[in-house]
């Protein structure tokens, strides 16, 4: 169950008709706060330089989806959207990372209270080991929110769509649920602390098709109150979920090995009318 | 024709299975090496399987209710009493031993693990082993000229000693656990906005709790048999049981064995080798249970 399946969907090998956005009602970008702005950013891992010259915007309330091979570096732009990165030594940022305006590698920022605000699904279900109840409301805890904590639970829970099959057994051992009903937990427990944006680092590719559909239904409601970043590299999913898909691709160019953003736009239009060869290759199958 | 044409025996593909030529010698040899190694090993068990045979047959005969309850009777080479006394000073010395490494060893392995660098890491560790190998005789003259020298022997000094040679086993078992924790309950805690200590302190140590009691365990049954640290520090006392750890010297079962294996009375003799059977005894269940203990929470981590 939760062995590596790269690739859960089952329609990988449908026809581009089918990854055609179906029913998305246009969104105006110029009406939304802009959440993250990066200006120029470069990412590296030592000496290696793993993402190159990236500009792009992140607005409120959107599901932004970053896709691209493997390698590509998609991880690591949106590892670096919470600072999750700071515990990998010698990674380093150039360039400007703004969320809402504020630099958020500059001196005095301090990473907890950014994760505090940015929170975070990753690509493994990873539930700690203790009681469902104690899973959620063990950081409420810690930073305060003590009023109503049964209250909070429920709505975290509510909110991850999985209050009706848990709410009998919140006692009972998070380990004990199946990896969709873990991932869905760890999100929970993310909303549990009502953070601003929510990363998901690939959150259903150790899912099967029925969790993922579960969890591609709940970000839909998630985005009314969250700002939402998803890395995949299912390109189905970011056609189904996101209204803003950004395209990476490696540039191999001088035996270096460089992730670099190619493309960014309307999910719609970067499916269907791509405006780089590379993305059409890539989303029509003719790579990666 | 063969492309090496060197003049040895030409391979006679129809020839039967069997061995023939060097391969006669060479599977003797197969043979002997395999012998050897396992009497080796069959050596080990046996050296142990004799120690307790011969432990279990001289001592047996000591054991009694009022052999553990009993203090040991007074006045040279008298017969019947028991080792209470030095029972409850071996407790007392070990608890007081643990309470100081348990904490410390810990906070070392929480280092190690959380937040050192390699750098700051690998001298760390080295003093660890050469800590753990150093003879304890030299632990307990250190302890004797720190502690002692000039002042009364007393029950703590025996158990700081003994605590030394603790703190780098509980480090290790401790810190051995800690990495066992998958690195991914410490993201999943530092993404909720969680302190570094705070993930440490809620995730990881009861992640791994089971473990590090688990090697407290095995280091208690380490230092509960030491003698040579305990030589210096609390071996002059008298032969009535006492709790009194700070003040005076505390009667315990590896001195009392030493002691009593050296007189010259043979029912001194035999309560030594009574007193050996019941350490044993209680260091073989402390070490058996630990590692099913032990075994048990590994599966338990890594099985997530």
């Amino acid at each position: 169950m939760e062995g590596s399946q790269p690739e859960t969907d089952a329609a990988t090998d449908a026809p581009l008709a089918a990854l055609a956005v179906t029913s998305r009602e246009h969104t105006d970008l110029a009406t939304r706060d802009v959440v993250f702005e990066l200006r120029d950013v470069d990412l590296y891992y030592g000496a290696t330089l793993a993402v190159s010259g990236l500009s792009m915007q992140m607005h409120k309330n959107v599901i932004t989806a970053m896709i691209g091979p493997s390698g590509c570096g998609k991880s690591t732009v949106v590892r670096t959207l919470n600072r999750m990165n700071d515990s990998i030594p010698g990674f380093r940022v150039g360039g400007e990372v703004l969320y809402h305006g504020h630099d958020m590698y500059a001196s005095g920022v301090d990473p907890v209270e950014v994760r505090r605000r940015i929170g975070m699904v990753f690509q493994r279900p990873n539930p700690f080991p203790k009681s469902i109840y104690d899973n959620i409301a063990w950081a409420p805890r810690i930073l305060g929110l003590k009023q109503n904590l049964d209250e909070r639970v429920e709505k975290a829970l509510r909110g991850a769509a999985l209050w009706d099959e848990v709410k009998d057994r919140q006692k009972g051992s998070a380990l004990g649920l199946s990896g969709g009903q873990q991932q869905r937990l760890c999100i929970a427990r993310a909303i549990a602390i009502e953070p601003d944006v929510l990363l998901l680092d690939e959150p259903c590719s150790a899912l099967d098709p029925i969790a993922t559909a579960l969890v591609e239904e709940l970000m839909q409601d998630l985005k009314r109150d969250y700002t939402l970043v998803i890395v995949t590299h299912n390109m189905q999913q970011a056609a189904r979920v996101a209204e803003r898909t950004a395209f990476f691709s490696l540039d191999v160019s001088g035996g270096k090995r460089t992730g670099v953003l190619v493309e960014y736009d309307d999910t719609e239009k970067l499916f269907t009318r791509p405006s780089d060869k590379r993305t059409e290759d890539y989303v029509t199958g003719r790579f990666g | 024709m063969s492309a090496f044409d060197a003049g040895g025996p030409t391979l006679d593909p129809t020839r039967p299975l069997t061995a023939a030529g060097n391969l006669r010698r060479r599977r003797r040899t197969d043979r002997l090496m395999r012998g050897i190694a396992t009497t080796a090993a069959v050596f080990a068990v046996a050296v142990l399987v004799i120690v307790l045979v011969t432990v279990a047959e001289k001592g047996a005969s000591q054991l009694s209710i009022s052999f553990l309850f009993k203090d040991p009777s007074v006045g040279l080479g008298a017969v019947g009493g028991g080792i209470a006394s030095a029972i409850v000073g071996t407790g007392l010395i070990v608890a007081l031993a643990t309470v100081m490494a348990l904490p410390f060893g810990v906070l070392i392995a929480i280092y190690l693990t959380e937040f050192s660098t390699p750098r700051t890491a690998r001298p760390i560790r080295l003093v660890l082993d050469l800590l753990n190998g150093m003879p304890s005789i030299v632990i307990g003259v250190f302890v004797y000229g720190l502690l002692i020298e000039g002042h009364q022997q007393a029950g703590w000094a025996g158990s700081f000693a003994l605590s030394i040679i603790m703190v780098p086993l509980v480090a290790r078992a401790t810190g051995e656990m800690l990495m066992l924790v998958p690195r991914e309950l410490r993201d999943a805690s530092h993404a909720l906005g969680m302190s570094r200590w705070r993930t440490i302190l809620g995730i990881v140590l009861p992640s791994s709790l089971g473990g590090i009691l688990t090697g407290t365990v095995l280091a208690i049954a380490r230092a509960a048999g030491e003698t040579a640290p305990l030589l210096f520090t609390t071996s002059i006392f008298s032969n009535s049981t006492t709790v009194n750890i700070f003040g005076t010297a505390l009667p315990n079962i590896p001195y009392l064995i030493f002691q009593d294996s050296e007189s010259a009375f043979p029912a001194d003799h035999a309560r030594a080798w009574g007193a050996a059977l019941v350490l044993i005894v209680f260091i073989l269940i402390g070490n058996l249970g630990a590692r099913a203990m032990l075994a048990r929470q590994r599966r338990k981590i890594v099985s997530r």
